[in-house]
């Protein structure tokens, strides 16, 4: 009985705030339109956030948003589908030929920088700090190394568990370049999701993980992950909006983006979309957990819609 | 009339639609990676360009038998025990309880069915149990299959032995057989033929059972037979691949209508055999 009665209560809320949400949609100031953004799980945060608050001014807006990685996200942008592609790295020029070929015109927009993040268990101890060689060792192609202790000799005796994006992903092309040194150059028997969701599932429940990923969601799951340092010679830096945003976390900061088909532009509700977006995302930022540009930054990159626009 | 005959024919032409768009990618992939290749490799890694010999299919085939075997393990003992007792043991009020608890377990989503295994058997269960568990593993995905499949087994089953005729019970009783002995030596046999359908058609479900091994098995194509670490099914790599960025007509793409074609063949020929052996049954009924 009780649990009906918490059920019927339930239902009651759920109406009420459908109610709610119908009374403040006949508000709006009459933009009306639907966008499509898909692309990178990293800009995905950004993205959704940008999606949230606008659709707060304009609720006849709607605003599809998804995460199926950098690259299948720009196989969807040339391919005419979608009006905005979300890239943790700057298009390819094999993705530009497939653009041009579609006839799709783009303006790039760097909205923000990312620290893109090594991080275990956090019962991990032993590893504070490691160099680019190191995680080069652990992820090339075809790597021999299953256990800490093949990785630096003063570890554990520890079975070593991998966790990184999926092929479609800008994280493991831009990390794959940085660290491996070839684009696409891995090695392929570690668990692979484009949902960096479960990346964190994962290395929060094995003692012996390591994975890596954006920022954001380290910082979102600070009580279940360590985060690892990077040496790449001079020194161990661990990602910060500081680090991240002079550069000296290397090789492993990055630009992010948003790419706007130029002929989606004409519609005003995109217009108004990207505007917002580039007005807003500072503010947004700190919250998410990525780094927010300079002031200097954010005007050039606005200056360079408003000239595609 | 007409009208049922209709909707008998969208079934056989759904299946002929995907027999024929199965076929054609199938045969288009196989052109461009040898079938032996493809069966015998023990490398899958289809979407890491730079790797060499990267369609080697057999961990995905190792996974997905992994999990059916242990969700076959765990369904057929537990559904035959319930099957029995139903059919045997139970009075009718207990019956009329049962049997719907039954049917309401059958007919939870399997996406919950993998939360389920993820959080619950792995994090709760298995985690305090055995120490070397991964988070993503193949036990807890067979077990839950198995929990899902309980009803399918216990269900048939039953039906099977409800099937035999009161006659032979009687004659059981007659020559003063408990009633244990009139369930085990008398009525499991008679029913043999039923059972084994229902085992068949359960091992079917199993290997085309897609939501919890995508969920809690961990997407890790790796040849092993530890089912304490991360697999890959066949099934879970279609929803991986599907959900990403497959250009059609790629290589990639093509993967996908391949294992298809495999599992379509795998169900076919299980169905075929349920089929027979049903018949079969129906043959000795007489």
């Amino acid at each position: 009985m009780l649990r009906r009665i918490a059920f019927v209560a339930a239902l009651a809320v759920v109406a009420a705030g459908s109610v709610a949400c119908g009374g403040s949609g006949s508000g709006g100031n009459g933009l009306t339109g639907t966008i499509l953004a898909d692309g990178s799980s990293t800009v995905f945060l950004i993205a959704e956030a940008f999606a949230e608050e606008f659709k707060r001014e304009h609720p006849g807006v709607d605003i599809t948003v998804g995460e199926s990685g950098t690259g299948g996200g720009f196989k969807k942008f040339c391919n005419g589908e979608t009006d905005i592609s979300d890239a943790s790295r700057p298009i390819s020029d094999e993705e530009k030929a497939a653009c041009k070929a579609k006839g799709i015109e783009f303006v790039d927009l760097e909205i923000a920088r990312d620290g893109l993040s090594v991080v275990v268990n956090n019962d991990n101890t032993w590893a504070k700090c490691l160099t680019v060689s190191e995680l080069k060792k652990i992820w090339e192609p075809n790597s021999k190394i299953t256990n800490w202790k093949q990785i630096r000799s003063a570890f554990p005796d520890q079975k070593l568990k991998l966790y990184g994006p999926g092929t479609a992903s800008g994280t493991f092309d831009y990390f794959t370049k940085a660290i491996v040194g070839v684009e696409k150059s891995s090695r392929t028997d570690y668990s692979a999701s484009e949902d960096d969701n479960v990346l964190v599932t994962g290395v929060a429940g094995d003692k012996g993980s390591l994975g890596y990923f954006g920022y954001a969601y380290f910082s979102e799951n600070r009580d279940k992950l360590n985060i690892v340092g990077v040496d790449s010679g001079s020194g161990c830096v661990t990602p910060s909006d500081a680090t991240v945003r002079d550069g000296t976390y290397s090789p492993l900061s990055r630009p992010l983006f948003i790419y706007v088909k130029k002929s989606s532009i004409a519609r005003p509700e995109v217009k108004a979309f990207v505007e917002f977006a580039l007005n807003s995302v500072n503010g947004l930022l700190p919250d998410i957990g990525y780094t927010a540009l300079s002031e200097a930054q954010i005007v050039a990159q606005r200056a360079k819609f408003e000239k595609a626009a | 009339m007409w009208a049922l005959r209709a909707c008998a024919a969208v079934t056989v032409a759904t299946t002929a639609g995907i027999i024929a768009s199965l076929a054609g990618e199938t045969v288009a992939f196989f052109r461009e990676v040898s079938p032996w290749k493809f069966f015998t490799g023990t490398t899958w890694a289809p979407t890491f360009e730079a790797a060499g010999d990267r369609f080697g299919a057999l961990p995905l085939l190792t996974g997905t038998l992994m999990v059916a075997l242990i969700g076959i393990v765990v369904a057929v003992p537990v559904g035959l025990a319930i099957a029995v007792y139903l059919s045997e043991y139970a009075r009718p009020r207990a019956r009329r309880v049962l049997k719907p608890i039954l049917e309401i377990l059958a007919g939870i989503p399997t996406v919950v069915l993998g939360f389920f295994a993820l959080n619950f058997v792995t994090g709760v269960v298995l985690k305090a149990v055995i120490p070397g568990v991964e988070t993503f593993n193949v036990l807890s995905a067979g077990l839950v299959v198995g929990i899902m499949l309980v009803p399918t087994v216990a269900s048939l089953s039953e039906d099977a032995m409800r099937a035999v005729p009161q006659d032979l019970r009687e004659a059981g009783y007659g020559i003063g057989a408990s009633r244990r002995e009139v369930a085990t030596k008398v009525v499991l046999p008679a029913a043999t033929s039923g059972i084994t359908a229902a085992v068949i058609l359960a091992l079917a479900r199993a290997i085309g059972e897609t939501m919890i091994v995508t969920i809690a098995a961990g997407n890790q194509p790796l040849l092993s037979f530890n089912p304490l670490h991360a697999a890959q099914t066949m099934t879970a790599y279609i929803v991986a691949v599907s959900l990403g960025d497959t250009p059609a007509g790629s290589v990639v793409y093509r993967t996908i209508f391949a294992l298809g074609s495999t599992l379509f063949v795998i169900t076919l020929g299980l169905n075929v055999m349920t089929y027979r052996v049903a018949r079969r049954l129906k043959e000795r009924g007489r």
